[in-house]
């Protein structure tokens, strides 16, 4: 077998010009595009747009309630509100992240030449994107035009009879349910690319143990998202058929079942956490040895302790409904389960400590960003554990303690690794270098906004504040607290603003990044920056899990030790 | 070793016997130290605040038993992860003087990684038979003899609280006895809902526990101290679930046996408000609204047969003095925006005439 050091690339051969295209032929070719690093950056963008219209959203409901009895919005515009603002991050801004990194990334990283199936996955973008559209179009459709916007207002996990006809009249909650539907069927397309492309399409020598972590991680992902989406999409049905044709599934007024509805959605809902966690551990896997410049620490068991986290992840969803009236047994059976999801978290956290351990640490951006994702996943999860121990859930649970427990796992640990991702891979994508100071502007603006934003936001959980109030009297002592949230929020919102700049500007005129910008040891950093459309002239064949280090260690190579 | 005595369980949580200790005095202390920030930012009047480190009655004050507890073995791998981090961090970062050299590669250890496995293991053992115990000692608390039943009703956007055993019926404001050591009466409330899903939670006496409709649940609080304690809905119910509030008066055994005294009985009729009770009758108040002795019997709306003992108006909105009363009849809208309840567009002196009657509803 070959190793890559004896296969040279024709690096030349693969630098493309595009300049002089017209607009219109520029289009079509994104639009009619199959190529997986095409679809991966679109994904990306649609991502970033989401976020930037569900971060207004956020700003609007903090705005709202910076000071006690505030009239800035109504509280049916608060509710849509914050409706539109839990449905968008979830689904129109964390999942494309998630499904564009690994559309960008794992067919470079596996050493393929483009997904399993090229056509499933432009169709699975497709659908994700129109199933955004949809749900925003209810701002101007069915009632929307003469009714001033008619945006759904049942909340993100959108209980049971709320959305029965009884209790949402109109289409709002028609375009909330079909736009879900719809881009959840563009999810398991997606994951069903994933897997294939994981277990079919590995390059000579990458056996499953020699993957790069993210494949892995991608691996356990794209499983856990058949598994959780299809009972959400199935849900979703039976609501319809609640809606439009009379069925009462959940429709308690002709003997339904709330509960049901509850169930459905948590064995969707709380494997989807961990479907947005797994791929910003892949990403840290991926980073923090970069720029410790170590090999992962225990990759084995960062596998094993994936594998388990999957598992046990669709066995804790009833921890949501620890104050709906279980048994004592049910609520002890999941209590148990989910602070077992502490064990293999935890293991994972160690793991990535002890890569850094004698390490030499570059803070570059990308590595700034790990960082706190790792101190703050911490706090996450031992805010989780809290939130475990049943007795306690039933103080915590529906205040603001539970917000800022889930803001700390999606903003403190998710979008601060996504930050990370876009700043390590974007001079892969584009063949330029992020701003680095524009990057650290980034970093502590966020990081500051973060703080003063979510640490706060569990104390007026703890002092008897409820989620999902348009407003409060000033005399419950919540007014000071909520002011420095929506402080916080301001600089969060500043960062932001200055990503998005450094992006516009780096694209213009940022340094040229060439193959390797960070002397790393994964395959994608073996081709161009942009890499052709066919990846590899060659395809790579690898004898470890970096194969680069292999290279760029000729003496000392990594399958010696493996 | 001496036969340890199982004290009965109720009489256990009826005399406050002390318990065994969860935590230990120093634990305790560094816990109460992280709770400062908290308690400087408690409520202005610090009676009615609805911290949860507050409690006042017995399933409250074990659910914070157990929180300390679990704050404090969390704060303990707070403290070591996170200053791991730092000092890898620290430690580790490259310095200027360099070398450039790739630092040795180290793949991994099996004796570490074992022990980074086998102590969460064993933290999570601990931690889940504490909670399991918890758990049990809420949730399968036996109903003592001389337990007061309540029946809470979820309705958008206010709360329907009735006293079977008494034929009492009143809203939003339930008034319950003191549990004292000597004449122990914790309340037994069963919970049901009449439209959507909505969550009882007044955070000094008990954790939260779901209306569900088409489910009946149960919760029971033990309230040590008379006084007012505040609450409200705490799962998200539609427009208005904002201003579901709740109020939860604890009297002495004495004056709840007044209270339940007066709300018994009937409207008293004054001939001087005949003309607005003919307003009430005659208008569609009565297919929402009930009061005992007339023609009103529904039960949509708030039950008003008592509707001037009560301190509040529209689920604690506002207080209820007969200037608020006006105003709400007029538009009740304008207080809370998406209550069911419609202005009856009644002209200024029917609103007059009607509220004359309504404030002799004692």
């Amino acid at each position: 077998m070959d190793s890559i050091a004896k296969q040279p690339l024709d690096l030349e051969s693969f630098t493309r010009s595009t300049s002089g295209k017209p607009v219109l032929s520029f289009l079509h070719e994104w639009v009619v595009t199959v190529d997986h690093k095409k679809l991966g950056i679109m994904y990306i963008l649609y991502a970033l747009f989401f976020l930037v219209v569900g971060g207004v959203e956020a700003m609007l409901i903090r705005l709202q309630l910076a000071v006690p009895n505030n009239h800035l919005v109504g509280p049916q515009a608060f509710n849509q509100l914050f409706t539109m603002h839990g449905t968008t991050m979830i689904f129109l801004a964390a999942m494309p992240f998630i499904f564009g990194f690994a559309n960008y990334l794992v067919p470079l990283m596996v050493g393929t030449r483009d997904m399993a199936f090229p056509r499933l996955n432009a169709f699975g973008f497709w659908l994700t994107a129109f199933g955004g559209l949809l749900l925003y179009f209810s701002l101007i459709g069915g009632e929307g035009m003469t009714g001033a916007g008619s945006a759904p207002d049942v909340g993100w996990f959108a209980y049971s009879p709320l959305t029965s006809k009884a209790f949402s009249k109109g289409h709002s909650t028609d375009y909330w349910t079909l736009g879900i539907l719809i881009s959840g069927f563009g999810s398991i397309a997606t994951a069903i690319n994933i897997l294939t492309t994981i277990l079919c399409l590995r390059c000579r020598g990458m056996t499953l143990m020699k993957m790069p972590l993210l494949a892995w991680l991608y691996l356990i992902v794209s499983g856990m998202v058949l598994f959780a989406v299809s009972p959400l999409s199935a849900a979703q049905i039976m609501l319809l058929l609640d809606r439009f044709l009379g069925a009462h599934f959940f429709d308690t007024q002709a003997g339904g079942s709330a509960v049901l509805w509850m169930h459905f959605f948590w064995i969707f809902g709380h494997p989807e956490v961990y479907i947005l966690v797994l791929p910003v551990f892949a990403f840290a896997s991926e980073i923090i040895p970069v720029f410790s410049r170590k090999a992962i620490f225990g990759y084995p068991v960062m596998v094993g302790a994936t594998v388990a986290i999957g598992f046990v992840s669709v066995s804790v969803w009833a921890h949501h409904m620890f104050a709906v009236g279980m048994t004592s047994m049910g609520n002890t059976f999941f209590a148990i389960s989910t602070m077992l999801v502490g064990v293999p978290t935890g293991i994972k956290i160690f793991n990535w400590i002890g890569t850094m351990w004698g390490g030499k640490i570059r803070f570059a951006t990308p590595m700034l960003f790990s960082i706190a994702f790792l101190a703050q996943f911490l706090i996450a999860g031992l805010t989780g554990i809290m939130l475990a121990a049943a007795p306690f859930d039933w103080q915590l649970t529906d205040s603001y303690f539970v917000i800022a427990h889930f803001h700390y796992v999606i903003v403190g640990a998710i979008v601060f690794m996504i930050f990370a991702a876009v700043y390590y891979w974007f001079p892969k994508a584009t063949g330029t270098l992020l701003n680095e100071s524009l990057g650290k502007w980034h970093f502590w603006l966020f990081l500051i906004g973060f703080h003063l934003t979510f640490d706060t936001m569990h104390i007026p959980g703890i002092l008897g504040m409820p989620r999902r109030i348009y407003t409060y009297s000033a005399d419950r002592g919540w007014g000071t607290l909520n002011l420095v949230c929506t402080i916080g929020a301001v600089f969060q919102a500043l960062g932001i603003l200055v990503f998005v700049f450094n992006i516009v500007r780096s694209l213009r005129k940022g340094q040229p990044a060439g193959n390797d910008p960070w002397d790393a040891w994964t395959l994608e950093w073996t081709t161009s920056s942009p890499p052709p459309e066919y990846n590899y002239a060659e395809l790579p064949v690898v004898k470890s899990r970096r194969p680069l280090w292999d290279l760029k260690h000729p003496t000392d190579p990594d399958w010696k030790y493996e | 070793m001496k036969p340890d005595v199982e004290p009965n369980r109720v009489s256990e949580r009826v005399e406050r016997a002390p318990k065994r200790t969860l935590v230990s005095p120093r634990v305790f202390l560094l816990a109460t130290l992280a709770l400062v920030p908290l308690t400087l930012s408690a409520a202005s009047d610090a009676s009615l605040t609805t911290s949860i480190f507050a409690p006042e009655s017995t399933p409250a004050h074990s659910i914070m038993r157990l929180s300390l507890f679990v704050l404090a073995i969390t704060g303990a791998i707070f403290v070591v992860v996170f200053g791991l981090i730092i000092y890898a961090v620290v430690r580790f970062r490259r310095r200027s003087e360099d070398d450039g050299k790739e630092p040795a590669q180290i793949y991994g250890s099996n004796p570490v990684e074992m022990a980074w496995t086998v102590v969460p293991i064993i933290i999570v053992v601990v931690l889940t038979l504490t909670t399991a115990r918890i758990i049990h000692e809420i949730q399968d608390a036996p109903k003592p003899a001389g337990a007061v039943d309540v029946q809470v009703i979820g309705h958008q956007f206010w709360w329907e609280i009735r006293y079977p055993k008494y034929g009492v019926v009143t809203a939003n404001e339930m008034h319950v006895p003191v549990s004292l050591k000597t004449h122990p009466m914790p309340t037994f409330l069963d919970l049901r809902s009449a439209d959507v899903v909505h969550s009882f939670w007044v955070p000094r006496l008990a954790g939260k526990t779901e209306l569900v409709p088409n489910k009946v649940n149960t919760m029971w609080i033990e309230p040590e101290r008379t006084g007012l304690f505040l609450g409200q809905c705490a799962k998200y119910c539609g427009t208005q679930h904002s201003w579901m509030l709740l109020r939860v008066y604890v009297d002495t055994p004495e004056e709840f046996g007044r209270w339940l005294q007066e709300q018994k009985t009937s409207a008293t009729s004054e001939p001087t408000a005949a003309a607005g009770r003919r307003i009430f009758e005659r208008n569609a108040c009565i297919n929402c609204h009930a009061v005992n002795g007339t023609v009103g019997t529904g039960r949509f709306g708030p039950d008003l047969t008592h509707l001037m003992s009560r301190d509040t108006l529209g689920s604690g909105v506002v207080k209820n003095t007969p200037e608020n009363l006006r105003a709400w009849i007029k538009a009740p809208d304008q207080f809370k925006p998406g209550v069911l309840m419609p202005a009856m567009n009644l002209n200024d002196p029917e609103i007059d005439e009607l509220v004359a009657y309504l404030v002799t509803l004692k």
